[in-house]
């Protein structure tokens, strides 16, 4: 009988703790959600540990600022144009503002979003809290910098 | 010119013809108008300068018949692309689609042609389409492909190599990318072949210095790379290895070699200008000088050189 209830309380735990654990489907908006962008393929999750199979050799810095989980996701946008969305979970948000600082302003404008953000033109980065989030355009279009704040603004709505 | 002239002359003559012929061959070929609207690649275009840089390479006056100097019929032959950046700053699918259109015409049938890297969702995400049908061109990742189950040795890296590399191919075509590293400062010919072997993720400590040059005298590597040939249509000056297009530039190039270690050096040195072009500091200057090629060059590697008074640079 004492088994039956340290199981019992032990899938409690496990089913608050991961209730309490945002994934990439509450963080990132539905195809529809922003105007002109639609989500493409299904979200992926790489935990610390294995962070290096989705950008090897950048997952060093990463991992020494504390992240605890990445999620990213393919967006196309109607102006024909392709971006990817990275969210970095990190420990805290000391962790999200090293890897904020780290990165070279060259070429940046400040952006007004989240804590602090840059917007690069074809790509932006913010944090607000933990998060650290990056969405990089693979093509170019002329509305583009504006659609990529627009999606950046969503999911930093959806980050508090 | 008197007597002793002459004979110095004459002692001197070989040794300079032995110096030129070590010299190591690298090739730049450049096309303003590669691209087209939309910043699309202009395939024939394409074509025409990966022709130049061959015929180049190899001083023949056809393309087929320099194809014919890197492969042999009856061989499988496969190309190790560079697929970490996505679709933003990989191997590029029109590079690679002209690649196997020659490889074809110089006598390698389809289904000899293998495109393979780390992961099959990196070949994905770079624009390949996964697929393993024997009458085709195969395109497969190491996780579908597999890995050899003994250890391949040598100095500090110890790492299991892609069957791909081991058991499918006779020759390996590499084609990296022209990029700036965030820990080895750069990532081209040597540092791509991280992609044949399990764990690359352990070898990013000390700039990966010796661990990329010891991770390419792992001997299939050394054993069957006949080629480099590094895609610098986009190329990265500071954020690598993943894609930042605020920090990369239309080269509209390709580099052609056969030593990886004069290929990276001069790859480098383009990654050099381009930041002092943009007023950013030198690789040496944030730690993260490629120490790596030299390494590679050194007396226990002897993979190339990395003096440029022993390369060859030729612009195409």
């Amino acid at each position: 009988m004492r088994r039956r209830y340290l199981a019992a309380a032990l899938i409690a735990i496990c089913a608050v703790s991961c209730g309490s654990r945002p994934g990439p489907d509450l963080l990132f908006p539905k195809t529809g959600e922003v105007p002109g962008w639609s989500q493409k393929g299904v979200p992926r999750t790489f935990e610390a540990v294995v962070l290096w199979r989705y950008i090897d050799g950048d997952a060093e810095r990463y991992v020494q600022a504390g992240v605890v989980r990445t999620f990213t996701t393919d967006y196309r946008h109607t102006d024909q144009f392709e971006a990817v969305a990275d969210i970095h979970v990190m420990r805290n948000a000391a962790g999200a503002r090293k890897i904020l600082e780290s990165e070279s302003a060259e070429g940046s404008q400040p952006l007004s979003l989240g804590d602090a953000g840059r917007h690069y033109g074809a790509s932006l980065i913010f944090r607000r809290g933990r998060y650290f989030v990056r969405l990089v355009a693979y093509q170019e279009a002329p509305q583009m910098p504006q659609d990529l704040e627009d999606l950046g603004r969503a999911i930093e709505a959806r980050l508090r | 010119m008197n007597r002793r002239d002459v004979l110095k002359a004459c002692l001197a003559a070989p040794f300079q013809s032995a110096a030129f012929q070590s010299k190591s061959k690298v090739v730049i070929a450049r096309d303003p108008l590669l691209r087209g609207p939309g910043h699309s690649i202009n395939q024939p275009h394409l074509l025409l300068m990966l022709d130049r840089a061959l015929q180049s390479f190899y001083d023949r006056d056809s393309a087929i018949e320099a194809w014919k100097r890197v492969v042999k019929p009856g061989e499988v032959v496969g190309l190790k692309v560079n697929c970490l950046a996505g679709r933003g700053n990989s191997t590029s699918v029109p590079l690679v689609e002209a690649i196997c259109e020659r490889l074809q015409q110089a006598g390698i049938p389809r289904n000899n042609i293998v495109i393979w890297d780390r992961l099959n969702q990196d070949l994905e995400s770079a624009g390949f389409r996964v697929t393993e049908r024997p009458d085709r061109i195969r395109y497969i990742g190491n996780d579908a492909s597999g890995y050899e189950n003994e250890l391949s040795v040598y100095g500090s890296a110890g790492s299991l190599m892609s069957k791909s590399l081991t058991r499918v191919c006779d020759a390996v075509i590499n084609l990296p990318v022209l990029k700036d590293h965030g820990i080895a400062g750069v990532t081209l010919a040597l540092k791509s072949m991280f992609g044949a072997i399990h764990n690359p993720n352990k070898y990013h400590v000390n700039v990966g210095d010796p661990y990329v040059a010891d991770v390419y005298m792992l001997p299939p590597i050394r054993q069957k790379v006949r080629l480099h040939i590094c895609g610098a249509i986009t190329a990265q000056y500071e954020g690598g290895p993943s894609y930042m297009p605020q920090w990369s530039w239309p080269y509209n190039g390709l580099i052609v070699a056969r030593d990886p270690a004069a290929l990276d050096y001069t790859g480098w040195q383009i990654i050099e200008q381009k930041r002092s072009e943009k007023g950013m500091k030198a690789l040496k200057d944030l730690r993260r000088e490629p120490a790596y090629i030299a390494t590679a060059a050194d007396a226990q590697h002897r993979l190339g050189t990395n003096d440029p008074r022993q390369i060859e640079r030729v612009e195409v």
